[in-house]
């Protein structure tokens, strides 16, 4: 090529079709354009409602009065909040916690299960959540009553002698939340650990690890992102629930989704409930992002 | 790919067997049900409404479920041809919400004595064309014309009941009749209260010999005080169905509805519920128009269908509340003399005078809402 | 290659686990059979309930509406959600940063605050509530669900195969069903029951955003909480395992014949 020199380049006709098929940006737009219109108007749009109505006022009969102020914002620096919230930081957390210690090993036996009864197994863990929660709740009550059926059961097989009172107590609560989240653990968890060839493992194998340690190296790395998926589809959810603490708890204690509720349905105070929710979101999102970038989640792209 | 057929499958399939079940029912019940005896002779109570000009075929009521006989909307629908949407809440505040953030095309509500309140004050309410209600006078006279809505401008009372004290007379150490003797350490863990603060901050407030709506921050500060007192007395907070736990022994006492002490009683026959000397409260749930309402005619026709004594009746028959219409009530002691006198002779539907001198209404607080609701979450963080 | 058996522990462990699942859902079948109205305790065997069920008109359309909501809201949300983690996944373009954080804001809301922004929005703009905003709703909760966990599943997809297969000649529509699609099939299965599954017990957004006539289960049973949830929705929901169960084992059976 000559410097100077210009070129005439044939002229090529300009067509959308070859501007996604070459231009990968184009793609990506193209791609998540369906999401993003979509969660636009039904998402985006309401929660500019939700940070107007923040900075509003409440009338004296809960109406919604047009006074800008951050009395709102103000008024979440109060003690009590911050014990809420971190009450409902440790019940998301415990929840979490023990459905990755319950439902890794499942989620393990049901990807290492012949190739057929995958979906099978992964069905029957869904199916009971396709009842209504309701009912499935009331089971466990009266499984979990004193006198109920769980403890006729250790008392006939003289594990115990006494009623146990597990209903109301912070354990019956933290068994409802397990079992009402497992599912959002094990169906992450799963598609992380199915991915992960059996070649893999015989490499180590032959290479002499040992089973355990193959599991260290090889296969818990490799469900990291399931178990990211995982954490935040239980995680988040599992702090803002107070439907099973207070069923299964007696209502004896407050979370933080309790609080809001309470701001939009008996307090009527919809301008505090807003802006309570919007640093809720706040704090929650920042953590996801921080959490998902830190494991791993965006990286693919420096690649 | 062979999953994705499996799912398909079995959804679909799901969907068609559903489809084939409900397909041939209707929706809503339209077709005429058979007249019952209680329509076949009117009684002098059942006067005809003024003819009026009913445009609409259609009704929605909104209401708290298991609130509105099958048999009172079937025959509704059967005498005027309108067809009758029943949609359902949990909670006055949920309504409220709804309605408040926008929600229309609903035509009758049955919003509670305080949420009325509100709403009137909101203009969320349509005023009443009393000349369309001619069977209003069969209202007990004590239940009409109250603070809340004075003139019945806007609501006419649909049931009424109580809060007070449950208790199981073969449970309890001994028979309660203040409040103040739930405090006694011998109740550790065997009280259920209403998961409500203006009901449970009442009723210390009341033991204080305070207003039970007070709106005083030093007297509701040592309501929730008092409270915390109690809280290891109290096993759990119920405002669905406290009754179950008074039923299965869980609980000995409680704060309760009338209605809740009534369906324990229908279990348990040692059952009492009292209103103690410091006081209880007084509920009133009311039909009403919401402002916009699109089938405004029909809600009117609806209102005044509730106030026969033969439609009325029916309420009684089935939900364990208080009916104010004192003509249903003339009516059933001779069409159910059993049911008269087990409604006359228990105090959860026939609270008597001292009882109704007791019990007081609950008044929204306006601008201390937040402080009862602080107070609220304060107390249960403890 | 033979699959290593899982071993012995992990089985016990792994039945003990699903006894666990099922236990709540054995006594809710039993109880369904129960002639007590409270379901707290036992008290006799009858078949009633499930007779007030088929007659029961309500119930039968609320679970009609909620079956319909539900397979409809899964198939939008998993099309839609795969489409978002494929592009979060493999393309730098420019919004990236705020797509990510939009899709992350239906996980982090609490439901009240979004049933009631999204029943504000539809009044604003004068859209009739009804199934349709219902169903619309549940979509936009559905697919964040959907787009972690298939893009959980592509991490560590190596792209190099995809060039191969367009390397030999296959454009890019071809390459993606015939060799991305079955890949990530699980993560997207796996997201598609997850949707299902929000979708079917959602109360608090279904509440805002139903309108007049429109009633799906779950508000039907929650409002029912407050009076006796009778043992007519254990029936139900007994009907339903059961349908599902052996539904799914036909499926099976079917699948085995052919392989």
């Amino acid at each position: 090529m000559i410097p100077g020199q210009v070129i005439e380049e044939p002229k090529r006709k300009f067509s959308i079709m070859r501007l996604f098929r070459e231009n990968s940006r184009a793609q990506g737009l193209l791609l998540i354009s369906p999401t993003n219109i979509y969660l636009f108007i039904l998402i985006v749009l309401p929660l500019i409602l939700v940070t107007i109505l923040s900075f509003l006022s409440r009338g004296t009969y809960g109406q919604v009065e047009f006074k800008f102020n951050l009395s709102n914002y103000v008024r979440l620096f109060d003690p009590l909040y911050a014990k809420v919230l971190v009450f409902s930081l440790l019940v998301g957390f415990g929840t979490t916690v023990i459905c990755i210690l319950v439902g890794y090993p499942l989620a393990y036996f049901i990807a290492r299960a012949p190739a057929r009864q995958r979906s099978l197994l992964l069905f029957l863990i869904l199916l009971p959540f396709w009842t209504n929660f309701i009912i499935r709740i009331f089971a466990w009550m009266i499984i979990l009553r004193s006198g109920g059926l769980l403890d006729s059961l250790l008392q006939w097989l003289h594990i115990t002698q006494a009623p146990l009172n597990l209903l109301y107590s912070p354990t019956a609560v933290m068994i409802g939340m397990v079992y009402e989240f497992l599912p959002f653990m094990v169906l992450p968890l799963y598609t992380s650990l199915e991915k992960i060839e059996n070649s893999l493992l015989e490499a180590a194998a032959d290479l002499g690890a040992p089973p355990w340690k193959a599991f260290l190296r090889v296969t818990l790395p490799l469900s990291i992102p399931g178990m990211i998926a995982g954490t935040i589809l239980t995680f988040i959810p599992a702090m803002g629930m107070f439907v099973v603490p207070d069923i299964l708890g007696g209502a004896k204690t407050i979370l933080i989704g309790n609080v809001i509720r309470n701001q939009f349905l008996t307090a009527r105070d919809w301008p505090f409930g807003a802006a309570a929710s919007m640093v809720l979101m706040l704090m929650t999102m920042v953590l996801t992002l921080y959490y998902t970038r830190k494991a791993g989640f965006g990286e693919e792209l420096l690649v | 790919m062979k999953k994705i057929h499996v799912l398909c499958f079995v959804f679909f399939s799901l969907a068609l067997i559903l489809s084939a079940c409900s397909g041939g029912k209707t929706q809503a019940p339209t077709l005429p049900a058979q007249p019952t005896n209680a329509q076949l002779e009117p009684t002098t109570a059942q006067v005809e409404p003024t003819m009026v000009q009913v445009k609409s075929d259609t009704l929605n009521l909104y209401a708290w479920s298991e609130y509105v006989p099958q048999q009172l909307l079937d025959d509704f629908s059967a005498k005027y041809g309108i067809k009758v949407n029943y949609d359902t809440y949990s909670s006055n505040e949920e309504m409220l919400a709804k309605l408040q953030a926008g929600a229309s095309g609903y035509d009758v509500i049955i919003p509670s004595d305080y949420t009325v309140a509100i709403m009137i004050k909101q203009a969320m309410l349509e005023p009443l064309d009393s000349t369309q209600l001619s069977n209003f006078s069969n209202l007990d006279p004590r239940f009409i014309n109250r603070d809340y809505d004075p003139g019945n401008k806007y609501t006419i009372p649909y049931q009424w009941g109580t809060t007070g004290l449950i208790y199981d007379k073969t449970l309890v150490p001994s028979e309660p009749k203040k409040w103040a003797d739930l405090w006694d350490p011998a109740y550790k863990g065997r009280l259920v209260f209403l998961d409500d603060e203006r009901e449970v901050l009442g009723m210390a407030l009341q033991v204080l010999g305070y207003d039970r709506n007070s709106t005083n921050e030093s007297e509701l500060n040592q309501a929730e005080q008092k409270l915390l007192e109690l809280k290891p007395n109290i096993l759990k907070f119920d405002s669905d169905a406290p009754e179950t736990a008074i039923i299965s022994g869980e609980t000995w006492a409680g704060l309760v509805y009338n209605g809740n002490a009534s369906l324990a009683l229908a279990e348990d026959t040692n059952v009492a519920y009292i209103c103690p000397t410091e006081g209880c409260t007084i509920w009133f749930d009311n039909l009403a128009i919401p402002s916009g309402a699109p089938h405004k005619d029909a809600a009117m026709l609806f209102l005044n269908w509730v106030l026969d004594p033969q439609q009325s009746i029916l309420i009684t028959k089935e939900f364990p509340y208080s009916n104010p219409n004192k003509a249903a009530l003339e009516l059933l002691k001779t069409d159910d003399p059993t049911l008269y006198e087990s409604y006359m002779a228990f105090s959860g539907t026939n609270p008597d005078d001292a009882f109704l001198a007791a019990s007081k209404p609950i008044v929204d607080v306006g601008e201390a809402t937040a402080l009862y609701d602080s107070l609220w979450t304060d107390f249960k963080s403890k | 290659m033979s699959e290593k058996k899982p071993s012995l522990w992990l089985r016990i462990y792994s039945i003990i686990i699903y006894g666990f699942i099922y236990t709540p859902i054995f006594i809710l079948i039993i109880f369904s059979f129960n002639t007590q109205k409270l379901n707290t305790h036992w008290e006799g065997f009858t078949l009633h309930w499930y007779q007030v069920l088929f007659h029961d008109a309500q119930i039968l359309l609320a679970t009609r509406n909620t079956l319909m909501i539900a397979v409809i809201s899964t198939l939008v949300a998993t099309i839609i959600g795969t489409m978002a983690a494929l592009a979060m996944y493999r393309y730098r373009f420019p919004l990236y940063n705020a797509s990510e954080t939009v899709m992350y804001i239906p996980i982090v809301i609490p439901e009240v605050v979004m049933g009631i922004s999204l029943l504000v929005f539809f009044v604003m703009i004068n859209f009739t509530l009804g199934l349709s905003t219902i169903t619309l709703s549940h979509i936009a909760f559905s697919i964040p669900f959907v787009a972690l966990v298939v893009r959980a599943r592509l991490h560590g997809y190596d792209k190099a195969i995809d060039e191969a297969a367009m390397d030999l000649g296959a454009n890019e529509l071809t390459t993606f069903w015939r060799v991305t699609l079955p890949t990530i099939m699980p993560g997207v299965l796996a997201g598609a029951m997850l949707a299902l599954t929000l979708s079917l017990d959602d109360y608090v957004i279904t509440y805002f955003t139903a309108g007049p006539g429109s009633t799906t289960l779950p508000l039907r049973v929650y409002s029912m909480v407050k009076t006796a949830v009778t043992p007519e929705i254990n029936a139900l929901s007994t009907l339903w395992v059961l349908i599902i169960f052996i539904l799914l084992v036909f499926g099976q059976i079917a699948q085995r014949r052919k392989t």
